[in-house]
């Protein structure tokens, strides 16, 4: 073990898991020239220890080499990992293959892709027993279905069979879950295990995880960026910042006196429900900009014809009325129809009955060509600030197109442009740039930019903060917040995230498997809510005191 | 997946209609006409010419005879070769088996060599091995065939005389053996192209595969460095080259135009050079044909096991 830092003592005799000096660091080229510097912290036997950080902090780096995963590209400069009394980082490959899966196991943070699709989700946790020649088959296959009951997946012996496609996001990280408790590792890894998921689902997973690390007495290291999961889970936390612990101790301390600047900042930024509403409500009767009249999305796939066919009724009989400069949360989780509904009101889909009054015309009913011209005047505002830009088109190009195609002059689109650029919070100077030269959040600023570019009479932001760190989030909720002050735009702002809504929302929709079953302003859906799926939903909320109404 | 088989068969019924239809068409409008042949004749009269024409019944409106040409299509009778009067069926009968030896064994040679390159490429990204494989393939991939043919044939045929320069087998002997020995060269230089094609797919395939986060699973379970690739990288990276593969049937039986030429191989491509050469009607319609149901059931054929394969597809 080399020499630990002065701050921390030696390394506790009994840590399950002992990090010390660790330095891992970057190929050439990249912003900065170590992935993590010089970092020490310990995992205690039967503790949960989050470690907590925005993306580029360097906390997954750090999770990859316990488990000794980095991709050959990163190298380890120095340091030592030390686990069962073994290092890490100095034993031969077959020594770390016996310590995976027996001593650590890992989950990670996207189910969907963590699963071999061809598969099935028996032959994936047997596989761990063959791998270190645990048992004869029927032993590991009841074992397998065990470990599926333990986890809480209905009907274990038909989900033994089942492939990973026909699971939902939280089963199949249930599945995940199984499939690392398989031979009762002492140490578990879990790498943002919960951020893709649902808020109800993600707190099913939490609940599941604290309650096998206490049944089991495992240690647990629990990656995230949200202070609201830390709240709920950690005993202790490591927090870090571009490579470095900036801070450590055990979660009631950093979570009530936090020292450092940077760890006040991360908690500052976790959204909490708000009971206040952020405008009175309307007293005169205003025309609304948007008016929806019973709308309906029903897909089918397969043939009638050959007996295939099957309907998800998406959208069903929805109404709502939204009011000049006002914000409505459409919340839900996924699979509620709040998507489906998004993307009828900016018709990329057509809906199937129902009106939608846009300042009093129903542009359910326009045929494309004629709605062509209202589009200006209802923008769009993706999730995927990676995924929404083109990669090959310049900043300028992606802002200037669209007001360009509806007859802008160039020199005056630019200009636009380039005044906007600087409004949302860059500057003008990523005009010329590409979307792969900035980050998560700078990007979501230019998709904020290109909506505003036509001037739009109605923004419709589809999980718009979701992919971006609780810091990020709270930064565009804030920038979206003063466009809305400024140009006076409607909004529908659609998340799964109830705490997000509570920020942004003047009156809240919760919709599930395609209907609106509540709807009002945030105080009433928070403090007092009606329908036992909002109370759920608000339940589920990490983070929160629970029985105690937010102050402020 | 019987009722997707069903309406992918139904599908691909139409598609034949409507290729016999364009085929049966553009083939008549090509000036000289399938009569061109007789016309040579020096002591052909008009007379005679016209004689011809209604007794093969082609004085006939041309729906006609398309009608009259699929009827008996579906009876089983293609027709007989303007040539030497054999039933068009068996003539393809007599050249396929000499495809399929040529055309088999060096897609299967292409596809075991190819698809262990692109792994090893993949696996060893930027390598020596990598480097070479990628130059190695766009040089085989820009050099055309019948070069590597004719190189072939200098150095081992006539310089080091170890194989035949051409033909299937040696006349007056038949054995396994013989067959073999003619194989081998033009086996080879077919192979060449193609196995710079597949190693290419292959490897980018593996590469696509090689970084999800299933492939991390895999090694946080422990498993050995080999079963993580041989049971979870390479199975699904092989699922986009089952397309590819049935998109190679026609040619497996189709056979390769300038290879069989160059080493007189007496395959479908030889065939179908001869048959345009002698206006044969009857039997380029019915290569035509043969190789529309080729392509149909190549993909029909990479469908039904893509969804043998892949659960997403058998039970989505």
């Amino acid at each position: 073990m080399t020499s630990a830092p002065a701050s921390l003592p030696a390394g506790h005799q009994n840590a399950a898991l002992s990090v010390r000096g660790l330095t891992v660091a970057l190929p050439p080229g990249m912003e900065r020239t170590h992935a993590v510097q010089d970092i020490s912290f310990d995992l205690l036997p039967g503790q949960i220890l989050c470690i907590i950080g925005e993306s580029g902090s360097g906390k997954s780096v750090t999770a990859n080499a316990v488990m000794g995963l980095l991709p050959k590209v990163i190298r380890i400069e120095g340091g030592s990992i030390v686990m069962d009394e073994t290092d890490v980082l100095s034993a031969q490959p077959a020594t770390l293959r016996g310590l995976r899966g027996r001593a650590v196991a890992m989950i990670f943070q996207d189910p969907l892709s963590a699963l071999n699709p061809l598969m099935t989700v028996g032959d994936q946790i047997t596989e761990v027993m063959m791998a270190h020649g645990v048992g004869t088959a029927a032993d590991r296959k009841r074992r397998a279905i065990d470990l599926l009951t333990e986890v809480g997946l209905p009907d274990p012996e038909l989900m033994y069979h089942q492939y990973p496609f026909r699971l939902s996001g939280g089963q199949r990280q249930r599945v995940m879950i199984a499939m690392a408790l398989t031979l009762e590792p002492s140490i578990l890894i879990a790498d943002e295990p919960t951020t893709a998921l649902d808020v109800t689902t993600q707190a099913q997973i939490l609940d599941l995880i604290r309650d096998i690390q206490r049944r089991k007495g495992m240690s647990v290291m629990f990656i995230t960026h949200d202070f609201g999961v830390v709240a709920e889970i950690a005993d202790s936390v490591v927090v870090m910042e571009k490579g470095h612990i900036v801070e450590q101790g055990s979660a009631e301390k950093v979570l009530k006196s936090p020292e450092h600047p940077y760890t006040r900042r991360l908690i500052a930024a976790v959204p909490h429900l708000t009971g206040t509403d952020r405008h009175p409500p309307l007293t005169e009767k205003v025309a609304p900009v948007l008016k929806v009249e019973g709308l309906m999305k029903t897909y089918s796939s397969g043939s009638k014809w050959l007996r295939s066919y099957r309907e998800v009724k998406a959208v069903q009989d929805v109404s709502f009325e939204l009011a000049p400069g006002r914000t409505l949360g459409v919340v839900g989780e996924s699979g509620s129809g709040k998507s489906s509904l998004g993307r009828l009101l900016v018709k990329l889909m057509e809906s199937d009955g129902g009106k939608i009054l846009f300042e009093g015309t129903d542009i359910a009913a326009m045929k494309e060509a004629e709605f062509r011209s209202l589009r200006p005047k209802i923008q769009m505002i993706f999730q995927d600030p990676f995924a929404s830009l083109n990669p090959r088109a310049t900043i300028g190009h992606i802002l200037t197109v669209g007001p360009v195609a509806h007859g802008m002059p160039h020199r005056e689109a630019r200009e636009a442009a380039k005044a906007l650029l600087t409004h949302v919070g860059l500057d003008a100077g990523a005009y010329g740039r590409y979307p792969h030269e900035f980050s998560g959040g700078q990007r979501q600023r230019v998709g904020i930019a290109r909506a505003l570019m036509f001037k739009p009479k109605l923004l419709v932001a589809d999980e718009s903060v979701s992919a971006l760190d609780v810091s990020i989030q709270a930064q565009i909720l804030k920038l979206l917040d003063q466009v809305q002050q400024e140009t006076g735009v409607s909004m529908i702002f659609i998340t799964h995230d109830l705490r997000v809504a509570s920020q942004i929302c003047d009156e809240i929709a919760v919709m599930q498997k395609g209907r609106v079953v509540e709807s009002g302003p945030p105080s009433r859906i928070f403090l007092d809510p009606q329908s036992p799926y909002t109370r759920e939903l608000v339940a589920a909320i990490p983070g929160e005191e629970r029985g105690e109404k937010p102050t402020h | 997946m019987p009722a997707f088989l069903l309406s992918r068969l139904w599908q691909s019924l139409v598609l034949l209609v409507i290729v016999s239809i364009i085929g049966f068409t553009v083939l008549n409008l090509i000036p000289g006409g399938p009569l061109a042949q007789f016309a040579l004749d020096p002591g052909m009269t008009q007379e005679d010419l016209d004689r011809i024409a209604r007794q093969m019944g082609l004085d006939r409106p041309l729906p006609v005879q398309y009608l009259d040409w699929a009827g008996k299509l579906l009876t089983g009778d293609w027709g007989n070769s303007f040539r030497d009067g054999a039933p068009v069926l068996q003539v393809i009968g007599r050249h396929l088996w000499a495809t399929f030896l040529l055309m088999g064994s060096s897609t299967a040679l292409s596809i075991a060599i190819g698809t262990w390159i692109g792994i090893r490429g993949a696996t060893h990204r930027y390598s020596v091995f990598d480097y070479t494989a990628t130059v190695g393939a766009m040089i085989a991939l820009s050099i055309p065939t019948f070069w590597f043919g004719l190189v072939g044939i200098y150095i081992f045929s006539l310089e080091l005389g170890w194989l035949p320069a051409g033909n299937m087998y040696t006349i007056g002997d038949g054995s396994a053996l013989n067959y073999l020995h003619h194989l081998i060269l033009p086996s080879v230089v077919l192979s060449l192209v193609n196995v710079a094609i597949w190693s290419r797919y292959m490897r980018s395939a593996t590469l696509d595969v090689i970084n999800q986060d299933f492939v991390k699973t895999a090694r946080a379970k422990g498993l050995t460095e080999r079963r993580v690739l041989m049971k979870h990288v390479v199975g699904n990276a092989l699922l986009p080259m089952i397309t590819l593969a049935g998109m190679q049937l026609p040619g497996i039986l189709g056979g390769a135009l300038v290879t069989e030429t160059v080493f007189t191989w007496p395959g479908m491509g030889r065939l179908f050079l001869d048959s345009l050469g002698y206006s044969d009607y009857p039997v380029i319609m019915g290569l035509l044909m043969f190789s529309a149901i080729l392509v149909i059931l190549g993909n029909l054929l990479a469908d039904i096991v893509v969804a043998l394969v892949d659960p997403r597809i058998r039970l989505g």
